[in-house]
């Protein structure tokens, strides 16, 4: 199912012969088997760094994203989770094609979507949408609620004939939560949840399959948040949608995904089930990013198992050999500068059969707990 | 007490009539204490603190009534000249943004050694020296080849740490930080969160952290103020309020963010939008959105009462909302 760029080896092979065999979570049990209706394999963007005016010449790469693998199946939510600068937006950005990767390829149903262009990439772009972090200035202030919805309409009006836009576009702000009369109003006459509303109404027009959403709460305020999650929620169960939902927030992630992928600097560290990486990460780096979260329980303060990291994330543009997080890692040894660990199963997870068993790209894994269950 | 913040009001007259922002606030800070004051954009958090510091823009803004207590000082009927003696020296403050606060074309190491040539009249080598010191202190990695760099050469966790150097530069007996980690990621944030509270123990400062992080608050403060509509709605030390909020606000706040140590059903999502400013629902503020409210609630606005020693609540329903945990 994954694969690093370096290669996948035999025992990642068995790895996987074995995962198959198990069944535990619900995104274990609902969606295996079923054809993924996304496949992202090894998927790389660097931005190139030029020096000169006239004549420019190269002098290096930003590399935001370095070889990202993952599935997504049909109404599954797949959460990505990372600190600024790791390349889930990048990697958001090129799912709706948006940025053209440097390499690797996004399998829509099979195709490629990455060496489409013309008709056949309209008719794909139709069924991936996006919704934007920020509701503020994705919506433009000069055009009305009703002409931002239908918008998607004039690019593909076999969705819409012309007569029937403007009750598409009411039916539309119903189910957002909205009232269908304000199809006149402009964007700053809504308050911020309510525009990231309209955002997610424009997303829905065009009755897309997926739906990849970059922090689409985080500029919320915390009562308004949980609104809209929980409408991201119902919507998905009503139009069997899936999710890439990228954020920064790991508790949201939590609550929203089936299965959560955590990058750093351009890789991922690890991925697996809800369970498989909030109650038994065994990525180093997963672990500092669970103890960093403050809990919303002053009792905590003492119980838990603080891992705080030191330093700064290193620059993309010229990560460190070997692992990219050893620079900040405790456990960091000479082999984790030499060796790209790939992400695979671990060896020493590789027979077992309990949670600790999903990849997991790091050379020295193990199980800690970081988040005391609560009472 | 430090600091006492008494029955303050702020409003702001614009084109569209008078907003108030603030609404009658009561707090206070004891030294070495942490008070969080949270709550959402546009509670007035950030106003009280602007009052507070002096740095409030007026106009549109207005301090209509209300006392500001500062070592037992009336900081509002204090003289310019005097004022900014206090501001700068005895308290200090720690904004969200640290590269729009920080001046793009002066070296940190000028920013921060500009308090002590300024305020302590030193020499501009010694006020060099001073700032290196500092940045030291903060735990910026070698602060004697950085003091020349400007602000835009440094990460966010970096240019919040020097925020806080120059923040505790002159040793002041109050810091307010208002949502001093909100634009950082979560791993630096516990480091730049670590620090504050550590440098805090370690001058017996006092602490107002202004955010709207619940999972911040419980790491960090001692006691909290939960704001809503430029009113303090409840009081109580950290603990309890965790445990039992006694404001229907507060207890849906608790209950509508996600969990990190377990999948919830549906989320708890308190209904409605704050309320606009220019036009606060008569009665209790909440009322509109409040699963509890009834009559009273729509009429008369509910005093700050007693729940025990050391909390208040300001709702009709608090010994009901106690209760049905």
């Amino acid at each position: 199912m994954h694969a690093d760029h370096t290669g996948r080896t035999e025992a990642a092979a068995e790895g996987e012969v074995a995962r198959e065999l198990l069944t535990k979570s619900r995104a274990e049990t609902a969606f295996a088997g079923q054809e993924p209706i996304l496949e992202v394999r090894d998927l790389v963007k660097h931005y190139p760094l030029t020096q000169g005016i006239l004549i420019k010449k190269q002098v290096g790469a930003v590399k935001a994203v370095d070889g990202i693998s993952f599935d997504l199946r049909a109404g599954e939510t797949l959460g990505i989770v990372g600190e600024s600068g790791c390349g889930k937006s990048t990697v958001a950005r090129m799912l709706v094609n948006l940025e053209r990767p440097t390499a690797g390829q996004i399998k829509y149903k099979g195709e490629d979507i990455t060496t489409m262009s013309g008709r056949a990439l309209k008719a794909v772009r139709r069924n991936i949408q996006m919704v934007f972090q920020d509701p503020y200035t994705s919506l433009n202030p000069r055009m009305t609620v009703g002409d931002i919805i239908g918008e998607p309409y004039e690019i593909h009006p076999e969705v819409a004939p012309k007569g029937d836009r403007r009750k598409k576009v009411q039916d539309l702000l119903d189910v957002v939560g909205l009232n269908p009369e304000y199809i006149n109003r402009y964007p700053h006459q809504f308050s911020g949840g309510q525009r990231q509303r309209i955002g997610i109404a424009r997303g829905l027009a065009l009755q897309p399959e997926i739906i990849v959403a970059d922090e689409p709460v985080s500029a919320l305020d915390v009562s308004v948040q949980a609104q809209v999650v929980n409408l991201l929620d119902r919507l998905q169960s009503e139009f069997n949608l899936s999710y890439v939902f990228i954020a920064h927030d790991l508790s949201i992630v939590r609550h929203i995904s089936d299965r959560v992928g955590v990058m750093y600097l351009g890789r991922m560290a690890e991925i697996g089930t809800d369970i498989q990486i909030y109650d038994h990460a065994t990525h180093p780096y997963t672990q500092a990013l669970l103890s960093a979260v403050p809990v919303p329980d002053p009792e905590a303060r003492t119980k838990r198992d603080r891992i705080i990291l030191a330093g700064d994330v290193p620059s993309p543009a010229n990560p460190p050999s070997g692992c990219r997080f050893r620079t900040r890692c405790w456990k960091a040894q000479e082999r984790c500068a030499l060796e790209v660990p790939e992400l695979a199963v671990p060896a020493v997870f590789r027979l077992e059969s309990g949670p600790a068993h999903h990849d997991s790209a790091c050379h020295f894994a193990e199980e800690r707990v970081v988040v005391p269950p609560s009472d | 007490m430090l600091l006492e913040v008494r029955d303050l009001h702020v409003e702001f007259h614009t084109r569209d009539g008078v907003a108030k922002a603030v609404n009658g606030v009561n707090y206070s800070v004891a030294e070495g204490e942490t008070l969080a004051v949270l709550g959402e954009s546009g509670s007035g958090k950030s106003v009280t603190a602007q009052a507070v510091m002096g740095i409030l823009d007026m106009p549109p803004g207005k301090i209509s009534s209300g006392e500001i207590l500062f070592k037992d000082q009336d900081l509002l009927k204090l003289k310019g000249e005097e004022r900014r003696k206090i501001r700068g020296q005895e308290m200090a403050m720690i904004f969200q943004d640290a590269l729009s606060s920080l001046n793009p074309v002066l070296s940190v190491g000028e920013q921060i050694g500009e308090l002590f040539t300024v305020h302590r009249g030193m020499s501009r080598k010694d006020a060099k020296a001073k700032a290196v010191e500092l940045m030291d202190r903060v735990r910026i990695p070698a602060a004697k080849e950085r003091v020349g760099q400007y602000p835009h050469q440094f990460s966010g966790g970096m240019r919040q740490r020097i925020m806080i150097a120059m923040a505790l530069a002159l040793e002041p007996s109050l810091i307010i930080a208002d949502e001093p980690t909100t634009a950082l990621d979560v791993t630096v944030q516990a480091q730049v969160m670590d620090l504050l509270a550590e440098l805090q123990r370690e001058l017996n400062m006092g602490l107002i952290l202004i955010t709207h992080d619940l999972g911040v608050v419980a790491d960090v403060a001692d006691k909290i103020a939960v704001m809503y509509a430029g009113r303090i709605v409840e009081t109580s030390p950290v603990h309890e309020i965790y445990k039992a909020p006694a404001h229907p606000y507060t207890k849906g706040l608790l209950q509508s963010i996600p969990r990190l140590d377990q999948k919830g059903q549906e989320l708890y999502a308190i209904k409605g939008l704050p309320p606009n400013l220019l036009r606060i629902p008569p009665g209790c503020a909440f009322n509109p959105r409040c699963p509890m409210a009834q009559d009273v609630c729509r009429t008369d606005v509910p005093p700050l009462a007693q729940v025990s020693e050391t909390r208040q609540s300001a709702c009709h329903f608090w010994k009901e909302t106690l209760d049905a945990r």
